[in-house]
């Protein structure tokens, strides 16, 4: 299938979702359970990776900066500013395309593969607004508070590495990081994260929502979403910043 | 009513449906019988809309289901009950929400009401304490019944069942078989029922619909199914030559000839 094929499938199934429930409260309840299973049930793995990024990013800062006439407090400044332009929304994002992603596929998949989804069809449910939408919305609700809680979390273990190897002191990483804060690199990375969202939701769902076959087909969905999802962030990421920072 | 206007329907060069027309008699026991690949699954998708014919006309009461619009189709459906070739439960959900989850859908009963409703179908399917289990936990069979059961929690004008006995042994077939029969009866379904099992066809056919290549090949009931003279329809049914010698048997004893030039000897008790 062409890529222009595909790229119009997809906007059908967007376009898709677009109808009124047949169950208001049944549709909150997928919402909520979905908002769970994707913010909470990655909450783990975000924390760990942003508070890791956060440390190395301090320690191979500091490691660069052999002037001199830099003060040490640069480092935080550096720190922050990576971790809230790059790392907290697209690295955060990456990982979460492999594990929110993934389980966007396989879950549709397996719907679409034991005739699930054709069921609820049966029983006069609009399956992309049942089952596609709450999933999006979720992520556009949680992983934009995921990339808040990682870029706080990678400042932090930033101070810890930097504090503990002995490079600066609490008072100097502080001092770093109120020096020249720009509220615009924060809206910068809410819009990151906002896109990011949108697109690791809506492409594995799509290949999910679609698999045609078996098992073995919903394990290849999944893979080529992931793929695809990570590739399309990596793109939107330079468009971003091509666009909004001038 | 369901009626069928000349459909087809295919899948790139391959034709699947060609020109199928056939009516469904209302509270009965619709089956449509042949071999595997011949179209059965693809042919009651299209008349639930799952699929859609590249032409032809499905019509529940004389509205062409494909020319409605979506509310419309909502409508019809709710009034469709299906259990799929493989059961198609949900797993995330237990036997108990499976069942219920029609029901919180489209209604406004309370839980209590709800409840009561789900264990009166479970009765009639006649499962017991499985209420908690997952679709995982349970045999193929079980799972048929617990589709059936979901199937006509809303009380449907239609119910469709593909291949209800496929993995189950004899007796288990025999009582789905029952069921979906009784429950015809009962709550007078028009019921469309694919299945290449001949036992099934016996017991439950009360309008035979034969697809061979494509198209209807013969059409009739359980009664007339064993005398009819359609050689591809024998071939079918009776695929094994004990069922060929069985049928020659029966033929010998109601009007004293034998349906082909077989050897007669084989046929008479040893002696
Ligand atoms: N989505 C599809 N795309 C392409 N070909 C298909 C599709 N669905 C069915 N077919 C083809 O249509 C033919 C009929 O398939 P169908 O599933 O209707 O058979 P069936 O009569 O239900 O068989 P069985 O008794 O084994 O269930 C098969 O040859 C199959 O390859
Ligand atoms: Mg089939």
């Amino acid at each position: 299938m062409t890529l222009f094929t595909e790229f119009g499938r997809y906007l059908l199934m967007i376009k898709g979702m677009f109808s009124k429930p047949e169950n208001w409260k049944m549709y909150w309840k997928e919402l909520m359970h979905q908002c769970n299973e994707i913010g909470i049930g990655s909450l783990g793995i975000v924390v760990i990776i942003s508070f890791f990024m956060g440390a190395v990013s301090a320690l191979q800062t500091a490691y660069q900066l052999v002037s001199p006439v830099i003060p040490m407090s640069t480092v935080a400044q550096i720190v922050r500013d990576t971790v809230i332009l790059e790392f907290a929304p697209t690295l955060v994002c990456i990982v979460l395309a492999g594990v929110v992603g993934s389980k966007i596929a396989s879950e549709l998949g397996n719907m679409r593969v034991s005739e699930q989804i054709d069921a609820l069809e049966i029983m006069g449910i609009n399956t992309k607004a049942y089952l596609v939408l709450p999933k999006i919305l979720a992520s556009l609700i949680m992983i934009p508070l995921l990339v808040v809680i990682s870029a706080a979390l990678g400042i932090l273990g930033g101070q810890l590495a930097a504090t503990s190897a002995g490079i600066l002191s609490a008072n100097q990483y502080e001092t770093g990081l109120l020096s020249n804060f720009q509220q615009y690199n924060v809206f910068f990375a809410l819009v990151k994260a906002y896109t990011f969202s949108f697109l690791i939701s809506s492409i594995p769902a799509y290949y999910g929502y679609h698999v045609q076959g078996g098992a073995l087909e919903i394990g290849r969905s999944s893979t080529k979403s992931v793929v695809v999802s990570c590739v399309s962030i990596l793109f939107a990421d330079y468009v971003l910043a091509a666009l909004l920072l001038q | 009513m369901i009626e069928v206007k000349n459909i087809r329907k295919g899948f790139g060069e391959k034709t699947v449906l060609n020109g199928v027309t056939v009516t469904m008699q209302p509270g009965k026991c619709n089956l449509i019988i042949g071999a595997s690949g011949s179209g059965k699954t693809v042919f009651m998708k299209c008349m639930v809309g799952l699929l859609v014919p590249d032409q032809g006309e499905i019509c529940y009461d004389d509205k062409d289901f494909n020319k409605l619009g979506a509310e419309e189709k909502k409508e019809i459906r709710q009034q469709i009950g299906m259990l799929f070739q493989g059961s198609a439960l949900f797993d995330s959900l237990t036997v108990e929400q499976n069942i219920m989850f029609p029901l919180n859908m489209f209604t406004q009963d309370t839980y209590a009401q709800k409840l009561k409703r789900v264990n009166g179908v479970l009765e009639r399917v006649n499962l017991k304490d499985v209420n908690k289990k997952y679709p995982a936990e349970l045999s193929g069979g079980m799972k048929k019944r617990v589709g059936i059961a979901r199937a006509i929690v809303l009380n449907p004008k239609y119910l469709f069942v593909d291949e209800p006995n496929s993995g189950l042994d004899p007796q288990t077939s025999l009582v789905i078989d029952k069921l979906v029969k009784e429950i015809t009866t009962e709550y007078n379904i028009t019921t469309v029922v694919n299945t290449h099992d001949m036992n099934s066809v016996m017991e439950i056919g009360d309008h035979i619909i034969f697809m061979y290549q494509g198209k209807k090949e013969w059409e009739g009931s359980n009664k007339e199914i064993i005398f009819n003279k359609n050689e591809r329809l024998n071939e079918f049914i009776f695929a094994s030559e004990f069922l060929k010698d069985a049928k020659d048997m029966r033929m010998l004893e109601q009007t004293g000839k034998i349906s082909n030039d077989r050897d007669m000897d084989k046929l008479l008790p040893p002696g």
